[in-house]
């Protein structure tokens, strides 16, 4: 039994209001036999039943009984903690009580609104669940909340086109930016394009324009050839140590963090005889087009000196395989996009494409699909059943549309190969205590509808980080990024609620079990003597979920105000009238 | 003086809204429907996690209905802008919902006693609503709505029964419109998108053949919510169905159409016979598509085990025609590609992956903002700074740029957002620049 328990006082003075929410409730629950009842439960000196319990009357019923009625406790029947329990909690506080000695009983969502077919048994189940939840706030405690100054300071983990657009807008703002990059160069995958999908703009006049707002920004602080040494702290609070090549450490504050490290391109060595030379990369090809260019521009040569008179493209190589079974959404784009820079260079050069499925979804990449087909280039569907086969000088591949073998002669064979987790992935997400994907990708909290944050408050991802992405969809992604974190940034403060896990140090003996189970990263181990390490809980990244205390082995955990001695109370009511 | 008018209260328009809140903006979101929450409302679940659309949605609208920095105005539409950005002044007209929303609680007493039946908007009118409803349980504004071409009115001799009903008595059919105007700074439109009437394709017999539907109304007939209360059935005989076919890129990929594709339907069709398998352990599933789209995140992986796990069966081949039998089954004609022949697959229940088209209040805000449109008629974006549009301190999110998923939507709502907290700060310094010289 938890020592909770212990501070039970028979003489706790409990005061229940339950709502009639005009026929919502009233409509099927019999509400003045719910008040009448709850009037003869432990510890209950006042109960009565309101039309509206939110209405401006309803809550001034609620202050003035808490002080003619000296009430200690306050339970509401009523519609749904969803909406309205911030209402009542503030209604407490306002009339002296502290809000978390507030408890909400739902008797609309989770009663009348699911029985309205039966009326008997729903006023039964909603005396329940008074009686529930009077036995719950006899043992409620009172609880603070805290509040934790916020360093408007920004940490960026990549310096390519995403970390830049984020500390840009950030910076403009008016927040300081700590942008990190690897390399010594910032800039990132897009140093190394030649054109643009899908307008077949130079990519390095759009990086190096970002370069340039960068390097203007009076906020923004840059660390090049640095990497992230270690980072301490939680959302509005971190401590972060950044290491530069020649080991030199620099250590600054910062309230959030944004993950923009990029991804890899996959090198498909010993796959569709891959040597670099006749069979290459789209990123090799693409640098080949960018020299050729320069060459023609500098001899002053005619495009047709491009003497590649037929090249052929095959598609998923090294993705949508059981090894590696994702498709990298931006394969097939980039192949146009080289294709169409051939057919430039050389109006002569035949281009094949040989595709499983045409990954180009939306308005702008259709219409640029159908823009290469009307290039001339030509598209091959083959299947895994039978992939296509790179010999000597022909690509053997059946063409599912046709039904048929095809040989066609190559000069040259570009793979397209999918965007892996980058390199140092899985460090990084360590220090941050985030999750990866199983493919090595930064797993946001939810997929849906928080694609850029993770479940620990204060960190957020974008780019090619987080999945294979086009350079569109980055972008705003880096725009979104920024708006999550400077919602952080622009509050002076961050508030804990105070529902949240408390450790009995006295009973914690350091197994950091609830280290282990914790999403946000709340409960660390500290070494309160040498040798013996106890768990502690920043109240701040804390959402009192619960999940630490249900494995909590000796009970030196609790879940604050729901506490085993809280929770408990309410089965034994539960139970009570079970005959 | 420096707000932020977000137009469209849909997932996108939601998520804009709460990080310029959060940011400390002061925020003016118009919707022109009774209710916030858009198409994602309408939704069964969502792929690829299968989640239930509502119960993610709804947090999300309460939040932004309880958020201190942000006003909501359903009912309501941009007249107009005066000014230049980062000093405009919007027009909003706000319609009369008949029924006070601050005083409403939506205990239906009124709908109770209404005598006037319609098809509910909100079931892809599978099932009826009142003249006085509520759009869907989760709505916010939690209040009733009394639809004017609907309504009988007060007239006691005609009718007025919801009059008397209302305890509260906040049913007030002497309800104006409003015309109100907002000084804002900076503007985000997310006002999303229309699916296609597939009509048009006579060879599908759509609103012909009863058992051939729409993907949104296939949602509806999925959802617990909805007009069979989740019982997935044939609108024929309401039967169960045992061999359902998909017919993807209905208006899509066309030369007639749509030349665009609409990025979500091989996921949704996916979704949704994932979600038939469960309702109905052995019925079929047939995917008719023409690419198989499905690079967003962990989608490939879902279409696998759609395959494995659920039968799923994807067939790659544009059905040429439907045909009905006497028993109300419908038989598909396509071609085989295998063997180049044309084939037939007799089944119960068609749905039609109609693409997602702009929605009418694109072309008009176009107009009263004087932006410019893409070739499709969605609003035209740069691809490198993809969240603003061709006005200054215009910015735009979500299917009204283009046809998005649920994340990339919302990706770009907080994008958008950024852009327009950047340009506010901007203007803001640039006025105390000015300030300062003077």
């Amino acid at each position: 039994m938890s020592h909770v328990t212990m501070t039970q006082n028979e003489e706790t003075r409990v005061g229940v209001f339950v709502c009639h929410c005009g026929s919502n409730i009233a409509g099927y629950v019999d509400v003045a036999a719910v008040t009448a009842y709850a009037r003869t439960l432990p510890g209950v000196v006042f109960a009565q039943d309101n039309m509206y319990t939110c209405s401006d009357g309803g809550l001034t019923e609620i202050k003035t009984a808490i002080k003619t009625h000296a009430l200690e406790r306050v339970v509401v029947a009523a519609c749904t903690p969803r909406t309205h329990e911030p209402l009542f909690r503030d209604a407490c506080r306002e009339a002296g009580l502290n809000p978390y000695l507030f408890e909400f009983v739902n008797i609309r969502d989770q009663c009348s609104w699911v029985h309205r077919l039966e009326p008997e048994a729903a006023t039964q189940k909603a005396k329940d669940l008074v009686r529930m939840g009077v036995a719950k706030a006899r043992l409620l405690q009172p609880l603070e909340e805290q509040e934790m100054p916020v360093e408007p300071v920004a940490l960026i983990v990549g310096g390519g086109m995403i970390g830049m657009t984020a500390a840009v807008n950030l910076a403009s703002r008016g927040f300081q930016v700590k942008l990190v990059e690897r390399e010594p160069e910032l800039g990132g995958m897009m140093l190394r394009l030649d054109k643009l999908y899908p307008t077949q703009d130079d990519a390095q006049p759009l990086i190096q324009q970002r370069v340039a707002e960068v390097r203007r920004s009076k906020t923004i602080e840059v660390f090049t050839a640095s990497t992230l040494h270690a980072i301490k702290g939680f959302v509005g609070n971190y401590d972060v140590t950044v290491r530069d090549r020649e080991g030199r450490l620099s250590s600054f504050k910062a309230g959030t963090v944004i993950v923009a490290t990029g991804a890899r391109v996959f090198t498909p060595h010993g796959m569709y005889g891959y040597d670099g030379e006749r069979v290459v990369t789209q990123l090799e090809l693409e640098k080949q087009i960018a020299d050729r260019r320069l060459q023609i521009a500098n001899c002053n040569l005619q495009p047709a000196v491009s003497n590649l008179k037929r090249v052929v493209m095959i598609q998923c190589v090294g993705a949508r395989i059981p090894e590696r079974p994702y498709c990298s959404r931006i394969c097939c784009t980039t192949a146009i996009k080289n294709a169409l820079e051939l057919r430039e260079l050389n109006p002569e050069t035949e281009v094949y494409i040989l595709y499983r499925d045409t990954e180009t979804q939306g308005t702008r990449y259709e219409a640029y699909y159908t823009r290469a087909r009307e290039a001339g280039i030509q598209f091959i569907r083959y299947s895994l059943d039978h992939p296509p086969q790179v010999g000597e000088g022909r690509v053997v591949v059946y063409d599912e549309l046709l039904g048929a073998k095809l040989g066609i002669p190559y000069d040259l064979v570009v793979l397209s190969t999918p965007l892996v987790a980058q390199e140092g992935a899985h460090e990084l997400a360590q220090m941050l205590k985030v999750p990866l994907d199983e493919h090595g990708f930064f797993l946001e909290a939810h997929v849906k509808l928080r694609p850029l944050d993770f479940a620990t408050d204060g960190v957020y991802v974008a780019g090619t980080c987080r999945w294979p992405s086009h350079l569109e969809e980055t972008i705003a992604q880096a725009y979104g990024a920024a708006a999550r974190a400077a919602t952080i940034l622009t509050k002076e403060h961050v508030t804990s609620s105070g529902v949240v896990a408390r450790v009995d140090e006295s009973l914690c003996r350091g197994c950091g079990r609830c280290v282990e189970v914790c999403e946000f990263g709340a409960p660390a181990l500290v070494e309160v003597a040498p040798g013996i390490k106890v768990a502690r809980v920043n109240p701040v990244m804390c959402k009192g979920c619960g999940a630490c205390a249900s494995v909590c082995p000796t009970g030196a955990m609790a879940a604050l105000h729901f506490t085993d001695g809280q929770v408990m109370a309410m089965v034994r009511a539960a139970l009570l009238n079970q005959k | 003086m420096k707000d932020v008018l977000v137009i469209g209260g849909g997932i996108a328009g939601i998520q804009a809204a709460l990080d310029l809140a959060e940011m400390g903006i002061r925020v003016h979101l118009i919707e022109k429907s009774p209710s916030i929450g858009g198409r994602m409302a309408q939704l069964d679940k969502t792929f690829p996690t299968n989640d239930c659309s509502t119960c993610i949605l709804a947090p999300k609208m309460v939040d932004c209905a309880r958020h201190p920095n942000i006003a909501i105005y359903t009912l309501s539409e941009l007249q107009g802008v005066q000014g230049e950005a980062g000093d405009f002044t919007a027009r909003v007209l706000k319609h009369p919902r008949y029924v006070d929303e601050t005083a409403c609680t939506a205990c239906g007493d009124c709908a109770k006693v209404c005598p006037v039946v319609r098809p509910d908007e909100f079931q892809m009118g599978l099932s009826t609503r009142r003249a006085i409803y509520i759009p869907f349980p989760q709505a916010v504004p939690q209040a009733y709505i009394s639809h004017p071409d609907d309504c009988l009115g007060k007239d006691p001799i005609v009718c007025g029964r919801c009059i008397e009903a209302c305890q509260k008595q906040c049913i007030d059919f002497d309800m104006q419109e409003k015309v109100l105007d907002i000084p804002i700074a900076a503007i985000v439109i997310a006002v999303g998108m229309e699916t296609f009437d597939p009509v048009a394709l006579t060879e599908y017999g759509y609103t012909r053949y009863k058992n051939v539907v729409t993907g949104l109304e296939f949602e509806r007939l999925l959802c617990a919510s909805g007009p069979s209360g989740g019982h997935l059935i044939r609108l024929t005989d309401r039967q169960e169905p045992q061999v359902i076919g998909f017919i993807q890129c209905v208006g899509s990929r066309s030369l007639k159409y749509q030349r665009f594709c609409s990025s979500v339907c091989c996921m949704h069709a996916t979704k949704e016979a994932i979600l038939a398998r469960e309702h109905i352990p052995d019925v079929k599933s047939y995917i008719f598509y023409t690419d198989l789209r499905a690079s967003g995140k962990g989608f490939r992986e879902y279409v696998d085990r759609a395959e494995r796990e659920y039968g799923v069966e994807y067939v790659r081949s544009r059905v040429a025609q439907i045909e009905e039998t006497d028993d109300g089954r419908l038989v598909f004609h396509y071609e085989d590609r295998a063997s180049s022949r044309p084939q037939q697959m007799t089944v119960d229940l068609a749905v039609l992956a109609t693409s997602l088209i702009p929605g009418p209040g694109v072309a008009t805000l176009a107009e009263v903002l004087a932006l410019e449109l893409d070739e499709y008629g969605f609003f035209r974006t740069n691809p490198f700074s993809p969240t603003d549009t061709t006005r200054e301190g215009v910015f735009t999110c979500g299917c009204c740029r283009g046809p998005a998923d649920i994340p990339q939507s919302v990706a770009q709502a907080s994008g958008a957002a950024a852009r327009a907290a950047q340009y506010v700060a901007e203007v803001l310094v640039e006025q105390e620049g000015q300030g300062a010289r003077e």
